[in-house]
């Protein structure tokens, strides 16, 4: 059993080697190993609430036999259990059908770029200071502004992850990171009324940590939002924050996987070289930037990462693809195999997505609008936006746009389109491009004729 | 899982640090589940986890520690850290001895998923994609979702718990899509009860897949969905997500603690119609979120939150009912042994009113009717909610009319509350459910009776 920090690389790839090595003849095997350090320090009151720490552990099988798959894992790597998660992988194989596509990856030739995403400082950094910075950043937040009457949480938490894959095709790769980050949720009151707001600093190791910013943001969030009420039901121009339009853009990807277009789940299938958006977009994947949080220099499946343009100057360019989309499609994985842990096998998603920024700022695009509004926040993309049918509909907050400058805020309002129209509404993108922590970069984005709906 | 022995002395060493409370969380989960897509069995998987938690309380603070080595060393060493995380002032040495009160709960399926072979699973699938392509020649693709899992808990605290649970959980989802002149729809179906594989004797899948196609079809010819507020009725079983977000959330014992909820300060008050009396209840045998014992060993229990409009009382987990000096209601659950409890709904429901569906239909002079609710979200300090609409009609006249497309609701829950002005008499349960509070996805069921809510917005793009 591997011991808690004397874990490296080589022993996870060593342990992914032997399984694959295990492979029978006629038989294709990837596996994928995986470990995870996580400290989390939750403040409250001035002292620690909760202190975690964790260390999970975990291999994940594929086996691929007579075009047949099957999938295995276990949350150990205890040698015990390897051989019978291999076993469990083979077994499940028996009953799925075949594909001639199916398959692990194949080595490509593409070498992964260099970067290290490992900070070390991080081994370093006491549980003391942890502790420190997480109720300090509750007390920041309390005293940002005198509107704050509370906090729902305030956090510090790091992670260490390392990973491995090894196949019996001969891939083998390895991949190691670190990441910080202090969260705050903070409540504001005036008049009885309650508004919330979160702030959050991330960084791959502790020292670029910056409380005040966290908590600062917080406090602007929560307090901005305080006094506003439910507008009238009417067709406007709205800016997106840069948050909401990484979230807007994570969807997007999602519809151009080479999985959701061979399987008739996107409305971009078969329109490669058509204007999907208008002139100015320009969609880029690539998981090689290294200023994006999720930055890896190889895939799902061990193949390199490489950056791959989506939709140039509004013409849609072609779609991600893994090993087993790229073999259906006749053409090759651009390295976009993604995956979720050690629990399933390798799917097909962006990985760090980024509209090219335009050149004005976001205050120049609010002074250019008569009558809009500046969406802050969305709530419940998960229930309301259908990415196969396109129908766009979210929660919504933010502030009214009247005659160029920001007034009123506005709450308890839906904004709805469709992901087609968005696209071609879209009529300036900002120059604030900020690599969030999310699979997506934030810009500010103005789209035309969008329905808000309120009272 | 683990002999008493073993655990009193995790607990001795957990507590040596002077910690009040300490408490072992023993998990071994077996999942295993079959993906149909694209007309073809792709994928079996299956899976184990297996381990530890170990949680150590001093004062306001809690250390926790997980490990998926059930050694006596593995335990060991998760109990120190879990106790220098909490350190406490006293130190000093606690013995321990478990097993004073607590139940063991055994299995309650008839019919345990791991004793079926696959290809019996795998059949269930197949049936499901030839049902669902069969409804028309509109239904461009199917999948189909078979998943088990069988769930051994074992928790042990300070106080001299000593309880068990073996939770078994079966799962099957359809999902189509239709194409047509206006593009790509879609339509899901799920069921997942709290037993074994005699699931499939109560459910059939075939009907499972048709109606997931119908849905698909039906909302091919769908307009698009009305913009503004009006009266919103929904169907039986389908509102119960409404009532997870306009007030559930809000009545968990920890979110009310940190003055973040807006039903902070408020039991004995009216704070809904008199219509509407809520219940969590995880006691209810078979459904999704049941269970014997919550994962701190509480047994589940039938609890009563709003009665004929007035807020009784809220949900609590082990902590914050110690700290009230009261008991928990048994609504402390995890993930996995990975994750530190806190307050949860098991199976939440609005029991049943009155009224005639029909006549609430018919009440209606215009509005919408929601057949389906996707997932929803609540910010529980401000109660503003969403939940979204994937199978809807207009309401025109005191008839269902057209379908609409899917979208958005929302609305504010305090307010919400007031705004029920019908509630049916045919209750019914709704669709299986994952609660994902703060990262942590666990098991939840809902239902409701026909309901109308006399204003909610609807998140549409027609004027």
């Amino acid at each position: 059993m591997a011991e808690t920090n004397g874990s490296t690389n080589t022993e996870l790839l060593d342990i992914a080697t032997r399984v694959a090595g295990w492979a029978d003849s006629g038989e294709q095997v990837e596996v994928f190993v995986a470990e995870e350090l996580e400290t989390e320090v939750r403040a409250y009151q001035g002292a620690v609430e909760s202190f975690t720490s964790a260390r999970s552990q975990g291999i994940g099988v594929r086996v691929v036999s007579n075009g047949r798959q099957g999938y295995a894992y276990a949350g150990t790597l205890d040698s015990s259990a390897l051989l019978e998660t291999l076993l469990q992988a083979r077994d499940n194989a028996a009953f799925a059908e075949p594909d001639e596509f199916n398959g692990v990856a194949q080595p490509d030739g593409v070498d992964p770029v260099e970067f290290d995403l490992f900070d070390s400082s991080l081994d370093d950094f006491s549980t003391d200071d942890k502790v420190a910075l997480a109720v300090e950043l509750e007390r920041c937040t309390l005293g940002a502004d005198q509107r704050i009457a509370g906090i729902e949480s305030a956090e510090y938490v790091d992670t260490r992850c390392e990973s491995a894959i090894a196949t019996s095709t001969g891939i083998t790769s390895t991949s190691r990171e670190t990441g910080c980050y202090l969260a705050t949720y903070a409540m504001a009151e005036a008049d009885g009324e309650t508004q919330t707001g979160f702030g959050y600093s991330i960084s791959r190791g502790p020292g670029a940590l910056d409380v005040e910013l966290a908590a600062t943001e917080a406090a602007e969030r929560a307090t901005r939002l305080l006094g506003a009420t439910k507008p009238q039901t009417s067709k406007l121009t709205v800016v997106l924050d840069p948050w909401v339009t990484a979230q807007l853009l994570g969807i997007i990807g999602g519809t151009l996987s080479g999985d959701a277009v061979q399987r008739g789940r996107s409305f971009f299938a078969d329109r490669v070289g058509e204007q999907v958006a208008v002139d100015d977009f320009c969609l880029l994947d690539d998981a090689t930037n290294i200023d994006a949080f999720t930055a890896s220099a190889v895939d799902g499946e061990g193949l390199a990462t490489r950056p791959n343009s989506l939709i140039d100057s509004g013409v849609l360019q072609g779609f991600l693809h893994n090993s087993y989309t790229a073999r259906r499609g006749a053409t090759s994985s651009t390295g976009s195999a993604v995956r979720a842990g050690f629990k399933g096998a390798p799917g097909v998603g962006s990985q760090a997505l980024a509209l090219r920024p335009g050149t004005h700022s976001q205050q120049e695009l609010i002074a250019s609008i008569d009558d809009g509004l500046l969406v802050q926040g969305v709530t419940g993309l998960h229930s309301g936006v259908n990415p196969v049918s396109g129908d766009f509909s979210t929660g919504a907050e933010g502030l009214r746009i009247r005659k160029g400058a920001l007034a009123e805020p506005v709450r308890e309002i839906t904004i709805a389109s469709t992901l087609q129209r968005i696209l071609l509404d879209i009529t300036e993108i900002g120059d604030d491009l900020q690599w969030l922590p999310m699979s997506a970069a934030g810009v500010s984005l103005v789209v035309a004729d969008v329905m808000m709906s309120g009272a | 899982m683990l002999d008493h022995e073993l655990i009193n002395r995790t607990l001795s060493t957990a507590l040596s640090t002077g910690a009040e409370f300490a408490e072992v969380f023993v998990e071994d989960k077996k999942s295993s589940s079959a993906m149909l897509d694209d007309g073809r069995v792709e994928e079996l998987t299956s899976g184990r986890d297996r381990g530890a938690g170990i949680r150590v309380v001093v004062g306001d603070t809690t250390g926790f520690a997980h490990t998926a080595d059930l050694s006596e060393t593995g335990l060991a060493g998760a109990a120190k850290v879990a106790a220098a995380a909490a350190r406490g002032g006293g130190g000093g040495t606690r013995t321990v001895s478990v097993g004073s009160h607590g139940i063991s709960a055994g299995a309650t399926a008839q019919v345990p998923p791991e004793d079926v072979a696959k290809t019996v699973k795998v059949e269930l699938l197949a049936r499901a994609d030839a049902e669902a392509r069969a409804v028309g020649p509109q239904v461009s693709q199917v999948a189909a979702r078979y998943g088990d899992s069988r769930r051994r808990i074992l928790v042990a605290n300070s106080d001299g718990l000593f309880a068990e649970d073996d939770q078994i959980r079966t799962l099957f989802s359809v999902s189509c899509v239709a194409t047509g002149d206006t593009g790509l729809q879609t339509g899901r179906e799920s069921v997942g009860r709290t037993i074994g594989f005699e699931l499939f004797e109560e459910t059939d899948v075939s009907e499972l897949a048709r109606r997931a196609a119908n849905r698909a079809i039906t909302k091919l010819s769908a307009r698009p969905a009305p913009s503004g507020t009006m009266p919103v009725v929904v169907g039986p079983g389908g509102g119960g997500v409404l009532f997870h977000e306009a007030c559930g959330h809000g009545l968990e014992a920890d979110l009310v603690a940190k003055s973040a909820s807006v039903f902070a300060g408020r039991v004995g008050e009216q704070v809904a119609t008199p219509l509407v009396t809520l219940i969590d209840d995880g006691t209810m045998a078979g459904e999704w979120g049941h269970f014997a014992i919550d994962d701190e060993g509480r047994e589940a229990a039938h609890n009563v939150l709003i009665d004929r409009g007035v807020l009784t009382d809220y949900m609590w987990d082990h902590l914050r009912a110690r700290k009230q000096g009261r008991p928990s209601s048994g609504n402390g659950r995890r993930q996995s042994y990975q994750h530190l409890p806190m307050v949860r709904m098991t199976n939440t429901y609005i029991s049943n009113g009155e009224d005639d569906p029909d006549d609430i239909i018919s009440g209606t002079e215009s509005g919408v009717y929601v057949a389906q609710l996707g997932g929803g979200q609540v910010n529980t300090a401000t109660g503003d909610f969403v939940f979204g609409m994937t199978e809807a009609y207009l309401i025109e006249n005191g008839e269902i009319g057209d379908p609409i497309r899917q979208g958005n609701l929302i609305g504010n829950g305090p307010e919400t509350l007031k705004l029920i002005e019908a509630v049916g008499n045919d209750f019914a349960m709704g669709s299986p459910g994952t609660c994902g509070k703060d990262g942590q996805g666990v098991p939840v069921g809902d239902g409701t009776p026909t309901l109308r809510v006399k204003a909610l917005t609807i998140g549409g793009t027609a004027a």
